[in-house]
């Protein structure tokens, strides 16, 4: 693009419906690094902070109780029971997982396609998939029955001379989630090394000064590492989008590679992709939404992020609905009685309340985004992101629970009944998503710094900022 | 050590145009050992300042050499170290072992950005000569510096170092080297 061009382009009136700025005017160098250090290193720690953390440490009571009486008395203490096997624990880590799939969506997609704004929302974005990940990755361990013998998955030379299957599905998510795992936590700390370096260069106290020097390894920002930490962070953007999509495939094919009517289908994939997405963007708002207000970051996290955000997941919505309608057609269309009766199941039978209410929070409620009243108002968004993050959840109960309880053979059939320890571990895991995030906001820069600098008019030497 | 106490001197600047503009002088007067240092990446820094980006071919390396192994290992337990007839399907039925393959192509790569992007940049550091300048703390909110170090034999003559004292910087100051 020619000088010219890049001039024409920063004159350029803002698009309808983006009128609203990336950043606020007005904003310098100083004052952004200022205000989203302060956070962390000199502003009093608010009280929103302290009730959120609290009430964190109240489900993480709820985990740990949980988990030793799991552990203790085994898997009985669940809901699962043959035929019923998966229960809760896969629909929490399908959710979990699903959930994380927005920050890497927005951290590396959003990226690779040069959409700036989202450089103020791709930090914590970033952390919520970490942390969701961290919290999808211990379900299916609950579910094992012997959790202490976990790394048998793993191929490692044993004297048992026994080694995983690599045609099965539950291997490869073995793979595909520790890489993702793996692969968002050195995107994440990669990004934060500069601001982790403008965090010590602003600390007023020794252990402050310590601990971020440590942890920021000694970054000076040299024209020669910028180039380097560009080219790998674009690099890492450019695997992480595979991957993102690889993930979610993968743990669809923990479904559709079993025979069993209502899962053995071929737009799982895509169709948990979408879900995936829809329910990160949810998590995405809810997050963003108190923490802007108690923060005051609306100067950084404009009207105009709430809005992308909320269309996103209004276009995600709009997939999952298309798929909700083709899963009962392919099933007619495939003349197939046990697959008919699935959906039959699914909407008329024992559990149809799952099915209607996922309809109802996964489709009908979020029709209300097509107003954008309720995409710039963060009351309603937060309600409705509120509502689609449960529906998520639901759909993944729902799916689990009718195909499963109701097979081939109706002798093995059985409904299932959810314990009081499955609900308190899904409490308890999101008490542990809740603590680790409060901490993050704590302690690290939740807004990357940098970034934010290069979306400033100024921070281009011609004027205009290029990404 | 060398006798020679300073590291550098170093040019303050407050905007990315006067930094670059300043860059570019310098490498014009040919001055070779110097580094500027910067807030955030300045993109037209790429072209003046010289160096090379080693990390596109170290991630394609590592991504092949996780391919690689990805496949050998599991060819090697499907095939010898374990195998299972299932319903009598080849025991080396390849296209199962692609989702595993591009897993580790990735975690290969990704950890070889990472890994590869910090040895280049030859951190972690504990402490550097640029430090020792009180100033520099702000090169990591709104400063700009260009650092013209002593190493560079154009720093030998007299007049070239006065010369760097008309570029138009904020502050001109010696950087000691320990």
């Amino acid at each position: 693009m020619s000088f010219e061009d890049e001039q024409r382009m920063s004159r350029r009136p803002p698009e309808p419906g983006t009128s609203v700025a990336v950043i606020a005017p007005h904003e310098t160098f100083r004052s952004v690094t200022d205000q989203i250090t302060s956070v962390v290193l000199t502003r009093r720690t608010p009280l929103f902070w302290w009730a959120t953390f609290g009430a964190a440490l109240v489900g993480i009571g709820f985990f740990v109780v949980s988990t030793c009486w799991l552990f203790y008395k085994g898997i009985a203490v669940l809901g699962n029971q043959i035929p019923v096997a998966w229960g809760y624990p896969i629909t929490n880590f399908v959710w979990w997982i699903g959930i994380g799939h927005a920050g890497t969506l927005i951290s590396a997609i959003l990226l690779l396609l040069n959409q700036s704004w989202r450089n103020s929302i791709n930090r914590f974005a970033e952390a919520m998939t970490i942390f969701a990940v961290a919290c999808a990755g211990m379900f299916p361990v609950f579910h094992l029955g012997r959790a202490w013998i976990l790394y048998w998955i793993l191929p490692y030379p044993n004297t048992m001379h026994v080694q995983p299957q690599f045609r099965s599905p539950l291997v490869w998510d073995v793979f595909a989630v520790s890489t993702y795992a793996t692969v968002s936590v050195l995107f994440w700390y990669l990004g934060m090394i500069p601001d982790l370096a403008s965090l010590r260069d602003r600390s007023k106290s020794k252990l402050a000064y310590g601990f971020y020097g440590v942890l920021c390894l000694g970054w000076r920002g040299a024209s020669r590492h910028w180039r380097w930490h560009e080219s790998a962070s674009l690099l890492l953007a450019g695997l992480a989008t595979p991957l993102v999509l690889s993930v979610h495939t993968v743990v669809s094919f923990d479904f559709t590679i079993a025979i069993l009517p209502g899962w053995h289908s071929t737009i799982f994939p895509p169709y948990f992709v979408a879900g995936a997405i829809y329910s990160g963007f949810a998590m995405v708002l809810i997050l963003a939404i108190p923490l802007r207000a108690v923060y005051g970051l609306q100067n950084l996290v404009t009207e105009r992020h709430l809005n992308n955000c909320a269309k996103l997941m209004l276009a995600t919505g709009l997939i999952l609905a298309y798929t909700y309608l083709f899963e009962p057609f392919n099933a007619w269309y495939s003349g197939d009685p046990y697959e008919m009766a699935v959906v039959n199941n699914r909407a008329f039978g024992p559990e149809a309340w799952t099915f209607w209410t996922t309809i109802l929070c996964n489709v009908i409620i979020p029709q209300s985004l097509w107003f954008r009243w309720v995409r710039v108002n963060p009351k309603p968004l937060f309600f409705v992101s509120c509502v689609v993050l449960y529906g998520m959840w639901m759909e993944r109960f729902m799916l689990i629970i009718t195909s499963l309880s109701r097979d081939f053979l109706p002798s093995s059939w059985a409904n299932f009944v959810a314990s009081f320890w499955d609900n308190a571990l899904l409490l308890g895991s999101i008490g542990v998503f809740v603590l680790f995030f409060m901490l993050f906001v704590r302690f690290l820069p939740m807004i990357s710094i940098f970034e934010v600098r290069e979306l400033l008019p100024h921070s281009s030497p011609t004027g205009g900022s290029e990404k | 050590m060398s006798p020679n106490l300073l590291y550098a001197i170093a040019l303050e600047f407050d905007s990315p145009s006067a930094l670059v503009k300043a860059t570019k002088s310098v490498r014009e007067r040919g001055f070779t050992k110097y580094e500027v240092y910067s807030p955030y990446p300045v993109k037209q820094l790429d072209e003046i300042v010289p160096g090379t980006d080693p990390v596109p071919l170290m991630v394609l390396s590592a991504g092949v050499l996780g391919a690689v192994t990805a496949l050998v290992m599991e060819y090697y337990i499907a095939v010898y170290e374990y195998p299972i007839n299932v319903g009598g399907r080849p025991l080396n039925s390849w296209p199962s072992f692609i989702p595993i393959t591009f897993e580790l192509t990735v975690l290969f790569a990704a950890i070889a950005a990472f890994i590869g992007m910090l040895c280049l940049a030859g951190l972690p550091l504990l402490h550097h000569p640029v430090f020792n300048l009180p100033e520099f703390a702000r090169a990591s909110s709104d400063r700009f510096f260009l650092m013209i170090e002593e190493r560079d034999p154009m720093m030998e003559i007299v007049e070239e170092r006065e010369w760097l004292n008309k570029l138009g910087a904020l502050s001109v100051s010696e950087v000691e080297s320990r």
